[in-house]
């Protein structure tokens, strides 16, 4: 298409879409950096220039603390995810006869529409103290163990979270993974875990980071998972925002929490992709 | 290496994708078996058949306002969805412009940003312009979240197209718009209305967002998180149960019609 000026259709296609995500997407976002620096007076936002909502928040142990608790539960959540995802994703993209391959992707997408919060709640049904898990230990005189209202409670919810996205992503990466390398490497009598390792990790890099990446993102927003499998106590970020917003008129603080994540996020992200598309080999 | 040794570890590698289905599905099958159970609190071994939460769930009037609500959001933030997802897919197949990475940023970074953050700059954004608390501000938050997804979907389909179609459309004499109504939305009918379901199906699903800027017109994934802040009550199993059959209803009509899409092209 060459350079002119754009024609009213292609305004009318284009323009709705980008005054939405601009209106209410970008400037909520602004928005929210806008507020961190407004002060709250008689439980009424006042616009204002004023670092007292970033002093307040960063020079605070308990945020640190739940920073790292957060950060920590979301890389912990994204290697298990990944660990436990990737014999599988193998098996599906190298494995399974093509019929096979199309039918469990399509019941690994159902999850993306189940209600997560539905699913958090059965799964204290199975966890808890006299639950469905510890009752079947107990025919074998095992346990009872504590798993609800723990980190384990967290991190199950957590991985019941993101795995059936990360066996997505790792499939597609390892379908684009050129079979003759594999071949190849067979031929030249290099073992199986070693292909696995040399040969098949390395070309599907790029596509096994970026899954790691999302379980990070989605388990580092999660509140659900830290609040009603973890107990919510030490709270994780995501809780702080939901706290400090639901309890008052307290929002610039918990814009500063916000803004902490979405840094915290960027910079991962950032580091993740520069890492996964770095030049193979050094 | 010796086929013995071979075929254990596919059976090994097998297991494990049972594994991981079973792990991802036990809350789900859970869900429902315990929704169909007399226990308040489900344990082994299970209490007997009782549709007892269904019958309270029917006659509850805040869970018939809240699925009301649900609906008449998903079905709005469904067509704007799509409205707007193809428009922004369709200017991303055809168009080259200064900046079209940044568009292409805005239109799909939402959902990789938390759901919290996400429920915070709205209600902070739309309580300024007055507009949280009601219906209308589930519907903004939705049809930003959702479009993405739409537009992922409707651009998958535009990349089956043979370019030389539109190029045709023209070359007979059709300008822009007749050429979108005749050439472009029926080849893309289809994923327009796999886009609508889809849409509609995270719509539905959708609780953190709506829980902020939502105010008294909770959804019914909204109410949901109130009975899990609330006592324990079995009825989130009843709720989720029929909410997970709608949604899946809607999944495999996407799928369907994808699929037969895809087949009447190549």
């Amino acid at each position: 298409m060459t350079r002119s000026r754009p024609s009213l259709f292609s305004l009318v296609l284009s323009l709705p879409l980008l005054i939405w995500q601009v209106a209410f997407f970008l400037f909520p976002l602004i928005f929210l950096v806008a507020i961190s620096f407004w002060t709250v007076r008689n439980f009424q936002m006042t616009p204002d220039l004023n670092f007292g909502n970033w002093d307040r928040i960063l020079t605070r142990g308990t945020f640190w603390d739940a920073y790292a608790r957060t950060a920590m539960l979301a890389t912990a959540s994204a290697a298990l995810t990944s660990a436990i995802a990737f014999p599988a994703a193998y098996a599906i993209s190298f494995k399974l006869s093509e019929r096979a391959k199309q039918w469990l992707v399509f019941v690994l997408i159902i999850p993306f529409f189940t209600s997560y919060l539905v699913r958090v709640y059965s799964l204290q049904v199975f966890l808890s103290d006299a639950g469905i898990i510890n009752a079947f230990l107990d025919m074998f005189g095992i346990g009872p163990f504590l798993m609800l209202n723990t980190t384990f409670g967290t991190l199950v919810g957590m991985v019941t979270l993101c795995l059936p996205l990360v066996i997505l992503l790792q499939v597609f990466s390892l379908n684009f993974v050129n079979r003759d390398f594999v071949e190849a490497a067979h031929n030249l009598r290099c073992g199986r875990l070693r292909t696995v390792l040399a040969v098949i990790v390395p070309s599907a890099r790029v596509g096994l980071v970026i899954a790691a990446l999302f379980a990070f993102i989605l388990s580092f927003g999660d509140f659900v998972s830290p609040l009603y499998l973890g107990g919510g106590n030490p709270p994780t970020l995501s809780i702080m925002i939901t706290d400090i917003t639901k309890s008052g008129q307290q929002w610039p603080r918990a814009a500063v929490v916000a803004l902490m994540m979405i840094g915290t996020l960027l910079t991962v992200a950032f580091g993740a992709i520069t890492y996964a598309y770095k030049e193979r080999g050094k | 290496m010796t086929g013995n040794r071979n075929r254990l570890i596919n059976a090994a590698l097998k297991l494990h994708i049972a594994a991981c289905v079973i792990f991802i599905f036990a809350p789900i099958l859970g869900s429902f078996v315990f929704s169909l159970n007399s226990d308040r609190f489900p344990s082994l071994p299970l209490g007997h058949f009782s549709t007892e939460w269904y019958r309270l769930i029917w006659e509850d009037p805040f869970v018939w306002a809240g699925f009301f609500n649900t609906v008449v959001v998903g079905l709005i933030v469904a067509v704007i969805a799509t409205v707007l997802g193809f428009g922004g897919a369709y200017t991303d197949f055809r168009y080259n412009f200064f900046g079209k990475n940044i568009y292409l940023a805005l239109a799909l970074l939402p959902p990789t940003i938390p759901v919290v953050i996400m429920g915070l700059a709205m209600l902070a954004f739309l309580s300024r312009v007055n507009l949280s608390g009601s219906t209308i501000s589930i519907i903004i938050a939705h049809g930003v979240m959702c479009s993405p997804f739409a537009m992922a979907i409707i651009r998958l389909r535009l990349s089956q197209m043979d370019p030389d179609l539109e190029a045709a459309s023209w070359n007979l004499g059709g300008n822009e718009w007749a050429t979108l109504r005749h050439v472009i939305i029926p080849f893309t009918k289809p994923a327009l209305f796999a886009a609508l379901f889809i849409t509609m199906a995270v719509s539905f699903d959708e609780f953190a967002v709506a829980w902020f800027v939502s105010g008294l017109n909770e959804t019914l994934p909204v109410k949901i998180l109130g009975f899990l802040q609330g006592q324990v009550s079995p009825r989130i199993n009843a709720i989720g149960s029929l909410a997970f059959v709608s949604s899946i209803t809607l999944i495999i009509l996407a799928q369907m019609l994808l699929r037969n899409s895809s087949k009447d092209k190549s």
